[in-house]
């Protein structure tokens, strides 16, 4: 009997480990199939500031300032953010309605800060 | 300014019905109103952005000293003023910042009526965090009464996030404690302490913390600018007003796709420009409001 427990407890053990595996496995592709979409704040500019998504797919946005503290707002999504100088900052969306939609600076950051936005297009 | 200007006949003549905005319940019959309550009525001017200059407006120069041409020229003078914010267009430049604070200080004491209360815009005051604002025009943030109504100034714009701060909100918490439920309280600020349009930066990021503060009282108004147009919102029993500019008009929350100023139309100056009068009645707590061009067709 000894050897069948402890057969049943390596299979139960090992099945564990596969689901484990199973479910980090899926994070990781999950993860790494996110689209990630760089954009560059500089005074009083994003590049790019136009972008595109697909509706419903989940997106990661990497921020970046190349000189001072910026924000990045996107009101219709809920979505914002710091961007603080010399870190790459990274924020989720997923755009759920289609049409385009205005992201913008809301941190003040100098004389063309108004002029700070961009936008979003969401099809599908 | 030769020529006075009527106040009451101008308003009859101009059509300028006022519309009266109680902000709560108001004060039920045989209700005493504070001691030293009385009929009065203050002016509300804003967004001058003096020194702004560009294609969209021609007379960046002229406007402010037509504005206050205007208000010396009414046989009534209100008792105070308030300026709610953005005396000045926005510049990186430190000392040419205090040029135009400077200028606006000295244009405005031309004013026949002394007593203004001056409330910073980003414009003003988000570049140094109300450094230089400071030096010309005082304290960002205050409080004061009058006949019957206690005033708060909250400043919005001095952190460069549109954020109110934990340290002010906890000013205002206690300001507040100190007035009984059926005060009338009037707020000055510059943004919206609402999200009117988020999208066009037309918001105060922890605004709602200031409402939340403020709804146990009864009768709360707020006037504000930065809007650059008349405009008025409840929320809860607090009403909001957002004045005319005295620069440029802005467009209608989401009316286009930027907020870029509405065009100059030669063929009707200064549209959407103009001052506020505001008539305070705090025995009713009501405020009778009347919308003033900056150059007046009678």
């Amino acid at each position: 009997m000894t050897p069948v427990i402890a057969s049943r407890r390596r299979m139960v053990t090992a099945m564990a480990a596969a689901l484990l595996a199973g479910a980090a496995g899926v994070r990781i592709a999950s993860a790494q199939q996110e689209r990630v979409v760089r954009i560059l704040a500089r005074r009083f500019t994003y590049s790019p500031d136009k972008i595109t998504l697909a509706r419903g797919v989940p997106v990661v946005l990497a921020l970046e300032s190349a000189d001072v503290l910026m924000g990045f707002s996107v009101p219709d999504f809920g979505v914002r953010a710091d961007i603080i100088p010399g870190q790459v900052t990274r924020v989720r969306i997923v755009a759920d309605k289609a049409g385009t939609f205005p992201f913008l600076c809301d941190i003040f950051c100098g004389s063309g800060h108004e002029s700070m936005s961009g936008t979003i297009t969401v099809v599908g | 300014m030769s020529k006075s200007i009527d106040r009451r006949q101008f308003i009859q003549l101009a059509g300028l019905a006022g519309v009266v905005f109680a902000s709560g319940p108001g004060r039920a019959l045989g209700q005493a109103p504070a001691a030293g309550s009385e009929e009065f009525y203050f002016l509300q001017m804003s967004d001058s952005h003096w020194g702004f200059e560009g294609p969209p407006y021609p007379d960046a120069k002229g406007t402010l000293r037509k504005a206050v041409a205007a208000v010396n020229a009414l046989d009534d003078p209100p008792d105070f003023i308030v300026f709610t914010g953005d005396l000045t267009h926005t510049t990186d430049d430190p000392a040419l910042r205090r040029m135009r604070l400077a200028q606006v200080r000295d244009i405005v004491a031309e004013l026949r009526v002394k007593d203004v209360r001056f409330m910073p815009g980003e414009h003003d005051a988000a570049a140094d965090r109300a450094e230089a604002y400071q030096e010309f025009f005082g304290d960002t943030h205050y409080t004061f009464d009058h006949k019957g109504v206690h005033f708060i100034a909250l400043d919005n714009v001095s952190d460069p996030r549109a954020l109110i701060g934990d340290t002010q909100l906890q000013w205002l918490e206690a300001d507040l404690r100190q007035q009984p439920a059926d005060a009338n309280i009037v707020v000055l600020t510059h943004r919206p302490l609402f999200d009117l349009y988020p999208q066009w930066d037309w918001a105060t990021r922890d605004g709602k913390q200031a409402i939340d503060l403020l709804m146990p009282h009864r009768n709360v108004t707020v006037f504000y600018g930065h809007i650059h147009q008349e405009h008025h919102r409840m929320t809860g029993h607090i009403a909001h007003h957002a004045a005319k500019g005295l620069m440029f008009a802005l467009p209608v929350a989401g009316s286009q796709p930027q907020r870029n100023p509405v065009p100059w139309d030669a063929s009707q100056p200064y549209r959407g420009l103009g001052f506020r009068d505001v008539e305070a009645d705090p025995h009713k707590a009501t405020f009778d409001l009347h919308e003033f061009p900056v150059v007046a067709k009678v």
